[in-house]
C-alpha cells in the first residue's frame, strides 16, 4: 500500500517535471526557429552562447510584474481562468506514453481522457474572455468558443479513425498495434488532426481569438504578469501534448530501431517533429478569417475525416478476415 | 459568397441583440499610431463606422507662417514620416516656381532618384507592416532587409534615415559623395535581385488571397467623391499619376513615350488589387532609379543648387503645386505677401483623404475585414493629422 503511494507520488512527479520542461523546450525552439527562419536577431546576449537564457530572462521579468486585476473584471472568475488552461494539459500529459511503460497513468481509454481533458483548455480562454470586462477580450474569447465548436468534432473523428485501425482506445495499445503502413493508410485523419489541433491550440493561421492585429489580445488583454506567462506557457503545453499526441497516434510512439534502450527519446523526437512543423506554419501564414475556419472545419476537415474512417473501417473488416 | 442569417430563439422575435461601440484607437495595434476608429457592432459585422482624426495634429501649417522658406522644408518633410523627401521636394518646386528660380539640371535628376527611393522605401514598409496586421510576421523581417540595403546609401547621402532634409531651394544640400552612385547601382541591383522572396510570401499565399480577394472593393465614384489618390486609386482602375500627368522634376522625360516610366494600374479595387499595385510600383520605382542613375552619370560633375541671397522673399501671389508622393497627391497651396516668410502654406496630404474614406468603405464588413481594410488604405497618421 505504501509503496503504491510512493510510486503514485513519484509519477506525478516525473509527469509535472516533465510538464515544466517540455513547454519550455518548445518555446525555446519557437524562439530560435522563428529567429533563423525569419533572419533576426533579437536578444543574443541573455547567458552568453546564442542567447540561451532569454527565456529564464523572460520568466523572471513576468514573475516582477504587477498582477492587475480589471475593476470592470470578475475577478474570480479572470484570476481562475489561467489555471484551467494550464491544468488540462497537465492532465492530458499525465497519460500521453513515452514508452511502453513510460506513462504517468496508463489507463484503459486514456485517448478518450486525453480528448475529454484537452477540451477544458478552451474553457479557460472563454472565462478569460468573459471575465475581463473587455470588449476585445469579449470578441474574442466568442471567437474561441466558435472555433471550439468547429475544430472539435474532426479532431475527435481523426482520433476515431486511429482506435478504430488499433481497435483500442488506449493509447499505448494504439502505439503497440501500428505499423508503418499507416504512414499512408491514416495519412488523412494525420492531416485533419494536424490542421484541428493547430486550431484547438489557436496558433496562426489560426489564431484569430488572439489576432493582435485586430483584438488587441484577444481574451488575454487584460492579463499581466504571471497569469500572462500562464497563458504562454498553456499555449506551450498544448503544443507538447498534441505533438506527442499525433506522434503517437500516427508515428507509433516509441517504434524505432533500439526501442528497448531509446524508446522514449523516439517518442519526443517524433513528438518534435510535429512541434517545428506547427512553429513553421506560424512563421509561414498569416492568420484565417473566423468563417474561413469555420469553412475549413465544415467544408473541409469533417467530410475528410468521415472518409478516413469509412477507408479505416474497409481496411480494418478486410485484414481481420 | 451570400450572407446568410439564422437566428433561433425561445419565444416570439428571437433573441433581443444590443449594438456594441468599439473604439478602435487611438491606441491600438492595428492604426500605426493615433488614428481612432469609432465602430458600431453587431456581432462582429460592422454597422458604422467613423474616423476620427486629429490626434496628432502638429498645427503644421501655423508653423509654416512664421519659419523663413529656408526653414519650411523641415516641418514640409515632417508630416509623412515614410515620404519624408518626396514632400521636402514639393515644397521647394513651389518656392521655386514662384521665385521663378531655374534648378541646375543635375540637381533635378538627384532630386528624381531620391525620390524615388523614397517611394520605394515607403512601399516596403506598407508591403511588411501589411502582411503584419494580416497575421504574417514574417513578410516584415524581408521588406526590412531590403530597407536596410536602401537606407545605408539614402544615410551616406543625407545624413539621416527618415527626415533626410537633403533638399534646398534652389538644388541639394551637397554634391554626391565619391562612388556614391555605384554603391547605389548595387543596392538597386540586390533588392531586385531579393524582391521576388518577398513577392512569392505575399500575393503567393492562399491565405492572404482569401483574405484580402474581393474584400474593401472600392469604385471609382467613391474614389473620385472622397478625392482618394495614389496607389490605392489607381488600384480601383483610376488611372491618375501626377509624374506623367503634371510632371515635374524630370519626371516628363521619364513618362515620355518609350521611358522607364509606367503608371501601375488594377481593376478589381479590392485590397489584393492595392497591394499588387504597390508591389509592382517598387519595380517601376527602381527602373525610374537606374534611369536616373544612368543620367547622373552620363551628366557628369556640375553644381547642385544655386546661390541664394541672404533674406529669400518669395514675390507677392499665390500658386498651388502638387506632387506624386507615394502614397498619393501631395499638394502645396502656397500665399505671399512678398515677405519672407509664406503667409499661408495649405497643405493637401494623401492620407487624410484616404482614410476619410473608409465611412464608407467599412459599414457591412467584417471586423477581421477591417483590419484587412484598414490595412490596405495604406496611411501614415502625421500625414492625416498634419
Amino acid at each position: 500500500m505504501a509503496g503504491d503511494i510512493v510510486e503514485i507520488v513519484l509519477r506525478a512527479v516525473c509527469v509535472l517535471a516533465a510538464f515544466l520542461v517540455l513547454p519550455l523546450l518548445v518555446g525555446q525552439t519557437e524562439h530560435k526557429v522563428m529567429a533563423h527562419m525569419q533572419g533576426r536577431l533579437g536578444p543574443m546576449e541573455a547567458g552568453g552562447f546564442h542567447g540561451w537564457a532569454q527565456l529564464v530572462a523572460d520568466g523572471i521579468k513576468f514573475s516582477q510584474k504587477e498582477d492587475i486585476v480589471p475593476l470592470a473584471a470578475d475577478k474570480r472568475v479572470f484570476r481562475i481562468a489561467p489555471a484551467l488552461g494550464i491544468v488540462s494539459y497537465l492532465f492530458a500529459l499525465a497519460v500521453i506514453p513515452l514508452g511502453p511503460h513510460t506513462v504517468g497513468a496508463d489507463v484503459p481509454g486514456s485517448l478518450v481522457w486525453v480528448l475529454a481533458v484537452g477540451g477544458i483548455g478552451t474553457v479557460g480562454t472563454l472565462m478569460a474572455g468573459w471575465g475581463s470586462g473587455n470588449k476585445y477580450s469579449l470578441l474574442g474569447g466568442l471567437r474561441t468558443a466558435a472555433q471550439l465548436v468547429s475544430y472539435e468534432l474532426p479532431l475527435i473523428l481523426a482520433c476515431a479513425s486511429f482506435a478504430i485501425a488499433a481497435g483500442s482506445l488506449s493509447l499505448v495499445g494504439i502505439a503497440h498495434a501500428w505499423t508503418p503502413w499507416w504512414l499512408l493508410w491514416q495519412l488523412p485523419g494525420a492531416l485533419v488532426f494536424l490542421v484541428a489541433a493547430t486550431a484547438e491550440l489557436q496558433r496562426p493561421p489560426f489564431d484569430m481569438p488572439v489576432a493582435d492585429s485586430e483584438l488587441v489580445m484577444g481574451p488575454y488583454t487584460e492579463y499581466t504578469g504571471l497569469r500572462f506567462a500562464l497563458f504562454l506557457l498553456a499555449e506551450y503545453a498544448g503544443i507538447v501534448v498534441m505533438s506527442l499526441l499525433l506522434g503517437v497516434l500516427y508515428l507509433g510512439g516509441w517504434t524505432g530501431p533500439f526501442d528497448h534502450q531509446i524508446g522514449w527519446l523516439w517518442t519526443l523526437l517524433k513528438g518534435a517533429i510535429f512541434a517545428v512543423l506547427i512553429i513553421w506554419i506560424r512563421v509561414a501564414w498569416p492568420r484565417l478569417r473566423e468563417d474561413q475556419l469555420q469553412r475549413v472545419a465544415w467544408l473541409g476537415l469533417v467530410p475528410l475525416a468521415l472518409l478516413q474512417l469509412a477507408i479505416t473501417a474497409i481496411g480494418v473488416v478486410v485484414t481481420s478476415r | 459568397m451570400p450572407e446568410r442569417e439564422l437566428t433561433v430563439g425561445v419565444g416570439a422575435g428571437g433573441l433581443a441583440t444590443a449594438d456594441m461601440v468599439l473604439n478602435i484607437g487611438p491606441q491600438h495595434p492595428a492604426t500605426h499610431g493615433v488614428l481612432r476608429l469609432r465602430i458600431t457592432l453587431d456581432g462582429e459585422r460592422i454597422k458604422a463606422a467613423e474616423p476620427i482624426v486629429g490626434y496628432m495634429h502638429r498645427g503644421a501649417e501655423k508653423l509654416f507662417e512664421v519659419r523663413d522658406y529656408r526653414q519650411i522644408l523641415v516641418l514640409a518633410n515632417r508630416h509623412d514620416w515614410l515620404s519624408a523627401f518626396s514632400s521636402e521636394i514639393g515644397a521647394a518646386l513651389i518656392v521655386e516656381r514662384m521665385l521663378g528660380m531655374d534648378v541646375p539640371e543635375r540637381a533635378t535628376w538627384v532630386r528624381t532618384l531620391l525620390a524615388e527611393l523614397n517611394r520605394v522605401l515607403n512601399h516596403l514598409m506598407f508591403l511588411g507592416s501589411y502582411p503584419l496586421e494580416l497575421g504574417a510576421i514574417t513578410p516584415i523581417f524581408y521588406a526590412f532587409r531590403e530597407r536596410e540595403e536602401l537606407q545605408a546609401v539614402m544615410e551616406e547621402v543625407a545624413g539621416g534615415r527618415m527626415h533626410y532634409m537633403f533638399g534646398r531651394i534652389g538644388g541639394l544640400r551637397d554634391d554626391l559623395p565619391m562612388g556614391w552612385t555605384g554603391r547605389v547601382r548595387e543596392a538597386i541591383d540586390a533588392v531586385r535581385r531579393r524582391l521576388p522572396d518577398l513577392e512569392n510570401m505575399l500575393v503567393g499565399n492562399e491565405i492572404l488571397q482569401a483574405r484580402t480577394r474581393g474584400v474593401g472593393i472600392l469604385d471609382p465614384k467613391t474614389i473620385a467623391a472622397y478625392g482618394v489618390s495614389g496607389p490605392i486609386a489607381r488600384a480601383s482602375g483610376v488611372d491618375v499619376d501626377l509624374r506623367r500627368d503634371q510632371p515635374y522634376l524630370a519626371y516628363d522625360e521619364l513618362f515620355a513615350p518609350g521611358g522607364p516610366g509606367r503608371v501601375v494600374t488594377r481593376e478589381a479595387g479590392d485590397c489584393l488589387a492595392r497591394l499588387e499595385v504597390l508591389l509592382e510600383q517598387v519595380h517601376v520605382s527602381l527602373e525610374l532609379a537606374q534611369a536616373c542613375l544612368e543620367r547622373i552619370e552620363s551628366l557628369g560633375p556640375g553644381p547642385v543648387n544655386v546661390k541664394l541671397p541672404k533674406v529669400l522673399k518669395v514675390p507677392e501671389g499665390a500658386d498651388y503645386l502638387a506632387t506624386e508622393n507615394p502614397l498619393g497627391f501631395n499638394g502645396y497651396y502656397l500665399v505671399s505677401r512678398g515677405d519672407k516668410t509664406p503667409w499661408r502654406l495649405k497643405l493637401r496630404s494623401a492620407s487624410f483623404n484616404n482614410v476619410q474614406v473608409l465611412s464608407t468603405l467599412l459599414p457591412g464588413t467584417l471586423l477581421a475585414d477591417m483590419v484587412a481594410i484598414l490595412g490596405s488604405m495604406f496611411f501614415v497618421v502625421g500625414d492625416v493629422d498634419k
